[in-house]
């Protein structure tokens, strides 16, 4: 049997199981859905005592604790592992790449391990992202004196 | 519903991030700079409010809320006291989340163990 290269693409995609991107992006959406889900229960529950930006502030204080709290034990890595964007996109995954270090490198020291090493992935989130907002502030500064 | 729209939005944005990392070489630390930076961008350009008020925590939860706070923040400021607004609006909105994961992570260096990661 002469097969094309066109023909075998397609058996081998008949006989290969699902794509590891359907895979994978099944597992970011319900995970990742879940973790904010479970932000908009707490989000509720604070809105009953506090505005609205002080409700968002204590969601994200609440999701980073439990997320360290996973973090502590490697269940969050475990659960990354599987889910890959859906526990890194959110501020679970903020604070995971911020308390992980903070325990790996503890063997280099208080001050250049613990201390350096947190901002490994959260200093260029936090520099870009003031930086980003400067420069929205300026601009926003500068059309208010203009227009 | 509300509960469903956050649901929603907040998996949809993380698959977002999924493709990112299935089609592209982006590290993480490179994902979560990008989404904080875009969540600026929308921001600024009037997108991310609707979709905040419209997903609650579906679109504060992600990083790209993240990054709208930074700009509201600077917005506020800059309203309240003009230009010193541009330096100080967007961490003083980002500080609780800054300050609670600085304070966690040096917590659990104190309790923690460092392993493996396998």
């Amino acid at each position: 049997m002469k097969l094309n290269p066109k023909d075998y693409a397609h058996m081998v995609s008949r006989a290969s199981p699902p794509s590891p991107v359907m895979r994978d992006c099944l597992w970011a959406f319900f995970v990742g859905g879940g973790i904010c889900l479970l932000g908009e229960v707490l989000r509720r529950f604070f809105l009953a005592w506090y505005d609205p930006a002080m409700a968002g502030t204590l969601t994200s204080i609440a999701l980073i604790g439990l997320s360290a709290v996973c973090t502590v034990p490697g269940w969050y890595q475990k659960l990354a592992a599987k889910a890959g964007a859906g526990t890194l996109v959110p501020i679970t995954g903020f604070a995971n790449s911020v308390v992980s270090p903070a325990m790996e490198f503890k063997a280099e020291g208080w001050v250049t391990g613990v201390g350096a090493r947190i901002f490994g992935i959260a200093g260029p989130v936090i520099a870009y992202g003031t930086a980003a907002s400067a420069v929205w502030g300026l601009l926003y500064w500068l059309v208010g004196k203009v227009g | 519903m509300n509960y469903l729209w956050a649901f929603v939005v907040g998996g949809a944005i993380c698959v977002v991030g999924q493709l990112l990392i299935d089609y592209t070489s982006l590290t993480p630390a490179r994902i979560l700079t990008g989404y904080v930076v875009m969540g600026v961008i929308l921001s600024a350009a009037g997108v991310y409010k609707p979709l905040a008020d419209f997903a609650g925590a579906g679109a504060s939860v992600p990083l790209l809320g993240f990054g709208h706070l930074l700009a509201q923040g600077v917005r506020q400021a800059v309203d309240q006291c003009g230009l010193p607004g541009v330096f100080t609006g967007g961490l003083t909105a980002a500080a609780g989340g800054i300050a609670a994961s600085l304070l966690f992570a040096l917590l659990a260096a104190l309790v923690g163990k460092s392993k493996d990661q396998n």
